[in-house]
């Protein structure tokens, strides 16, 4: 076989101490700033509800291209991230702010239909201006050893990608242990995404910063071995600024300065915007803040 | 002229050995000593071992130290019972060797009773000092943690010299028990039952340098005994404290361990009867795991 | 057809697979070059930066001087000689200690003798646990000022002293208070009794943690003490003293009285101590094993260590290399059971290798105060002396030497993170303690390789292993010749495992079950 479930064994105890030193580093001051601004710059916006409307996706367009009105010099987040359906709307609303949409797709959340409607939802959204793809691959079948099935599903949808990138997400919550989410890591990799993420934000646990560190060292190994950078992209669960830091560390430490940034390192999440910019302006004022000063989208 | 009569037959002369690595060399040195008896009769030629004497022996326990550790608690309960049984079928000889050494005949007989029930009792204990003296470890974090005794090492062994079988069984008997090797030197002025007792460990499925049994002079050998750089511990015996304070002084030159035992020249068998004799030779062990997935 | 072929088939011929992500890497801000043989490089250089984040010392209560804890009271020595604690991130004066001569250790063991005939011995056990309990408490109220002045006297990282000291050091009181009232259950067959009064000397690596796991047994057996902390770190034992008399606990059952070599060596020889404790170097331990030859005391030595940790091929990998770095650059090295011999099997030595330079490279070494530090400073310049005279050994005898990058403060004592190989059993620095951030790494082929230099060595204190067989991690945990066994992690402490060498490492077993024994007489 060439994909070996023992091939990379992961310790889990070893994973989540890892994770608690990274947690104990001590984000103040200006540091603490400059990592907000950068955490705002690497959010997808997301919204994937099977409620979302023109409106709903219009108002996230909006809140992604300018966050916040109350100060100056806060980034757009990197990308907003809606159905397939939604594209051609946020595509309109972001116009040239350089944001990006993101569009989940192949039968998202679950995975389960067939590799031809997959690809034709895939086109879908490429053809309607999405300039990123959010796959999921086919858990069950990697969870019955598939993983060669697993691979050509990535394969083919990369190729229906083109120009767009690829996001391979990996639904971690239902892969039952790190050396799984290791090797499907592997195995997106491999079969060419640009990106990795944890989750489709549908399942709990979505992402975790364990399963994100065991994901981040696989990326280093595939950098090691093949010099090419592939992205990181946590998504569902993170709610607060600390946290949002608290990957930020991982990152750092683990990838270095070239995955600080929002072309290797993403954010999925919705209400984790709020929470930093409150916590950038409690930097700046000293104050605690509340949310009624912040607009919820 | 000397004339032997018909019905007379000449009697053949037991020569006292070393017991090194399951052979029964003579004292390279070539030393001996006259052991007499009471009267001054000559009872015995007995050799006087020397530092290489012990040198040898050190290298072969600690070859069979390394199988011995590692044969099955049962197995070492088998052998050591398997020791008493051979003890027990050749006990007129023990009981006439210690009697021929000035032991009153009646304590001759029970001494070589309680050495035998001694042997009894230790068998019984190798496959359980384990579980008494183990631990599982409830540390505060996901871990499996526990802790299990396992076997010094060599141990050099000085034997009592009053008690000469049965100070000397109840030495060897906690410590080959527990899994280690040993060198001991016997009683110098009682050492039949010693050479003898080898004789017995010989027939009785002991591997051959896990006891190594010297005789000779305890002045010479005592530091040859207490300063080898690969003894892991001394079991001193004799209750002499200017030895022991010897023994105890030389110990730090590598960290060795140290026991001594007032019973073994003086109590009784029942009084030598303690699994935390077992216990002197043994390192408590713990290993850590992950607990996870 | 086999599934296997199928696959061969659909991933490499079938399936166009994209040839690189050339869109994405164009916008990278600072792709590394890979050209021809060189390897991808990752920059941890980076922009963001950890602001520095000091612990606040605005809370911590030290005195200008500090006299002896005898019979309950600071008093001082009868001679007025002091000496300076010095912290050595910024070689600044604390505070002074008062050197104990032979007159105040007289004293001292007089308060403990007759505390324990008339007291200690006298007062039910469970009442005993109580007090053991209540230090427990105190310890944890105060854990913050105890991390900190810990960290200010003995240079560790506050990271270190507030999550691990301080707290292990309440858990070893709150673990032995309990015994208290049950030893009859801890020496089967037996009715065990105190030996009397505890004389106890420990090292500057671990100051208040060794403090606890020498004093708690002690009084849970009921025994009485009088304790030195080393010269270099007396501070958090004084503060002990303090705790000590706020908890109540009746006058002379604790004594701590300091000073440096020669106030230990007047404990070790007094003939009114039943019983030695020593934590230390393995030299001084020999002196004291040959100082007790002839006397009735009791003694425990936890000495040196060269601990192997060994890496197969089959380990997880990035997890073992957190492994490595816990097992050598905690506490600056200085730790008897660091696993200072890393042993690598051949096939994943240059993966080994390259991560560990990496960590290596994340690692912040600097002010001990800032919480982001991993390795603070070397304890003392004579310290820093020894591992930069080792350093120079290494480099002499020819191995390869790699050190992270990291900036060190100017003032202070600091050691950057140092990895040798291309090192041999032979190698002196790979003999000897350093008890410094020196790994020296090693490779092997088989189990039979390892095993064998793994137990090469005088010292058996520890050992790691790293392997996803459980069989063989059974396997290698019998093999080798150490007291304790990590396996798949290094390291780790709790009051309840049992501690202690084989060899040269030291005599007895500190902590959990099996360190009551060496307090009691059964």
């Amino acid at each position: 076989m060439k994909y070996q479930l023992d091939k990379h064994p992961i310790d889990q105890v070893g994973v989540e101490e890892r994770v608690a030193r990274f947690n104990s580093r001590s984000i103040k001051k200006q540091s603490k700033v400059q990592a907000i601004k950068l955490a705002i710059s690497m959010l997808d916006l997301t919204t994937l509800e099977g409620k979302d409307s023109a409106g709903k996706v219009r108002q996230i367009c909006a809140k992604a291209v300018r966050p916040w009105e109350g100060m100056e010099d806060v980034p757009s987040v990197a990308a907003v991230c809606v159905y397939p359906n939604h594209v051609k709307t946020a595509k309109r609303a972001l116009g040239d702010s350089g944001v990006k949409v993101a569009s989940v797709a192949t039968a998202f959340p679950s995975g389960n239909s067939t590799l031809k409607i997959k690809l034709e939802d895939t086109r879908f959204a490429v053809n309607e201006g999405a300039d990123e793809i959010d796959m999921v691959i086919s858990r069950g079948r990697f969870l019955c050893g598939e993983y060669d099935f697993v691979f050509d599903e990535i394969a083919a949808v990369k190729e229906a990608c083109g120009e767009a990138h690829l996001k391979v997400i990996l639904e971690t919550g239902e892969l039952d242990s790190y050396q799984n989410i290791r090797l499907a890591s592997d195995i997106a990799m491999d079969a060419g995404a640009d990106f990795i993420k944890t989750s489709t934000g549908k399942i709990e646990p979505a992402a975790t910063l364990p399963v994100t560190l065991v994901m981040l060292e696989a990326i280093r190994d595939y950098f090691y071995r093949t010099g090419k950078m592939i992205g990181m992209k946590p998504a569902g669960g993170i709610r607060k600024e600390k946290e949002a830091l608290q990957y930020l560390v991982m990152v750092k430490e683990t990838l270095g300065e070239a995955w600080l940034s929002p072309h290797y390192f993403r954010f999925g999440a919705s209400t984790l915007a709020n929470d930093l910019l409150m916590q950038l302006q409690k930097e700046a004022t000293g104050y605690y803040q509340s949310l009624d000063y912040f607009s919820i989208d | 002229m000397v004339t032997i009569e018909k019905s007379e037959r000449l009697k053949i002369l037991k020569t006292y050995k070393l017991y090194i690595g399951g052979e029964f060399p003579r004292t390279e040195s070539g030393r001996y000593f006259s052991l007499k008896d009471a009267d001054g009769n000559q009872i015995a030629n007995v050799c006087s071992g020397s530092r290489k004497d012990f040198r040898n022996a050190m290298v072969v326990a600690r070859t069979a130290f390394g199988k011995w550790s590692k044969r099955t608690a049962y197995n070492r309960s088998q052998i050591v019972y398997r020791i008493a049984e051979m003890l027990e079928a050749r006990k007129n000889q023990f009981t006439d060797e210690l009697t021929i050494q000035g032991v009153d005949k009646v304590k001759a007989e029970r001494e070589v009773h309680e050495a035998i029930d001694l042997l009894i009792y230790y068998a019984g204990w190798a496959d359980k000092y384990q579980q008494l003296f183990s631990s599982v470890n409830p540390v505060a974090a996901s871990y499996f943690n526990f802790s299990l005794p396992e076997p010094t090492g060599v141990v050099s062994i000085i034997a009592p010299e009053e008690n000469s079988l049965l100070g000397l069984v109840a030495m060897i008997a906690p410590v080959i028990t527990g899994g280690n090797a040993c060198v001991i030197l016997a009683s110098e002025s009682k050492p039949l039952c010693a050479v003898t007792f080898g004789e017995v460990l010989n027939s009785s499925d002991v591997p051959g340098g896990v006891v190594n049994i010297l005789t000779g002079s305890r002045k010479e050998l005592l530091p040859q005994f207490s300063t080898h750089m690969d003894v892991n511990a001394v079991f001193y015996g004799a209750g002499i404290p200017e030895e022991l304070k010897e023994i105890q002084m030389n110990a730090a030159l590598n960290v060795k361990r140290v026991a001594d035992s007032n019973v073994m020249h003086s109590g009784t068998g029942k009084e030598m009867q303690d699994p935390y004799l077992i216990m002197n030779f043994q390192e408590t062990k713990t290993i850590w795991h992950p607990i996870g997935i | 057809m086999s599934k296997k072929n199928k696959l061969i088939l659909n991933g490499k011929k079938k399936i166009n697979r994209p040839k690189t992500n050339a869109s994405l890497q164009k916008t990278s801000v600072s792709l590394p070059k890979t050209k021809g043989k060189q390897k991808p490089v990752i920059n941890f250089k980076t922009d963001w930066q950890y602001a520095s984040a000091p612990e606040s010392i605005s809370h911590i209560q030290l005195k200008k001087r500090y006299e002896l804890f005898i019979n309950g009271t600071f008093v001082a020595p009868d001679k007025p000689v002091y000496f300076d604690t010095i912290n050595p991130a910024t070689e600044q004066k604390i505070a002074e200690i008062a050197e104990a001569g032979e007159s105040d250790v007289n004293k001292a063991v007089k308060a403990a003798a007759d505390a324990q005939k008339y007291v200690w011995s006298k007062i039910p056990a469970s009442e005993r646990a109580k007090y053991l309990f209540r230090i427990a408490r105190i310890i944890q109220e105060k854990s913050r000022e105890l991390a900190v002045i810990e960290t200010m006297d003995g240079g560790k990282p506050i990271r270190e002293s507030r999550d691990i000291d301080i707290p292990l050091a309440a858990a070893h009181f709150f673990y032995y208070a309990g015994w208290a009232d049950k030893l009859n259950y801890a020496v089967p067959g037996k009715t065990p009794q105190p030996l009397g009064v505890a004389g106890q000397i420990i090292p500057w690596n671990f100051p208040l943690l060794m403090a606890a796991w020498k004093i708690a047994p002690a009084l849970a057996t009921g025994n009485t003490v009088v304790l030195k902390p080393a010269e270099t770190t007396s501070l958090t034992a004084l503060k002990l003293a303090e705790i000590i008399q706020e908890a109540d606990l009746p006058p002379g059952v604790v004594n701590i009285i300091t000073g440096a070599g020669k106030t230990g060596s007047l404990i070790v020889n007094h003939p009114d101590i039943n019983k030695i404790a020593f934590t230390g170097s393995t030299d001084v331990g020999k002196i004291i094993q040959r100082s007790l030859a002839g006397t009735a005391k009791k003694y425990t030595l936890e000495l040196g260590g060269k601990a192997a940790n060994i890496i197969f091929e089959d380990a997880s990998i990035d997890q073992a290399v957190e492994g490595i770095v816990n097992g050598i650059f905690f506490n600056q090295g200085h730790v008897c059971c660091a696993g200072s011999r890393l042993f690598v099997q051949e096939s994943v030595f240059d993966k080994v290798m390259r991560k560990l330079k990496d960590r290596m490279e994340t690692l912040v070494v600097g002010d001990p105060l800032d919480k982001n530090t991993d390795i603070g400073a070397i304890n003392s310049k004579a310290q820093w002396e020894k591992i930069t005279k080792y350093q120079a050994i290494g480099l002499k005898e020819g191995g390869e030497c790699y050190q992270s990058s990291c900036s060190v403060p100017s003032q202070g004592y600091w050691f950057r993170p140092t990895v040798f190989w291309n090192v041999s059993q032979a190698s002196r620095i790979v003999q000897e303690e350093i008890f410094g951030p020196v790994l020296t790494v090693q490779t092997f082929r088989t189990v039979a390789e390892v095993v064998e230099k793994a137990n090469n060595t005088p010292y058996g204190l520890s050992g790691g292993i790293w392997t996803d067989k459980g069989s063989k991690i059974f396997k290698m945990a019998g093999e080798l010749r150490a007291g304790v066994i990590w396996a798949n992690t290094f390291n780790k402490f709790d009051p309840t495992s049992p501690f202690g060498g084989y060899k040269e490492s030291g005599v007895g077993r500190e902590g959990g079950l099996h360190g009551l024994m060496p307090y009691l007489k059964y």
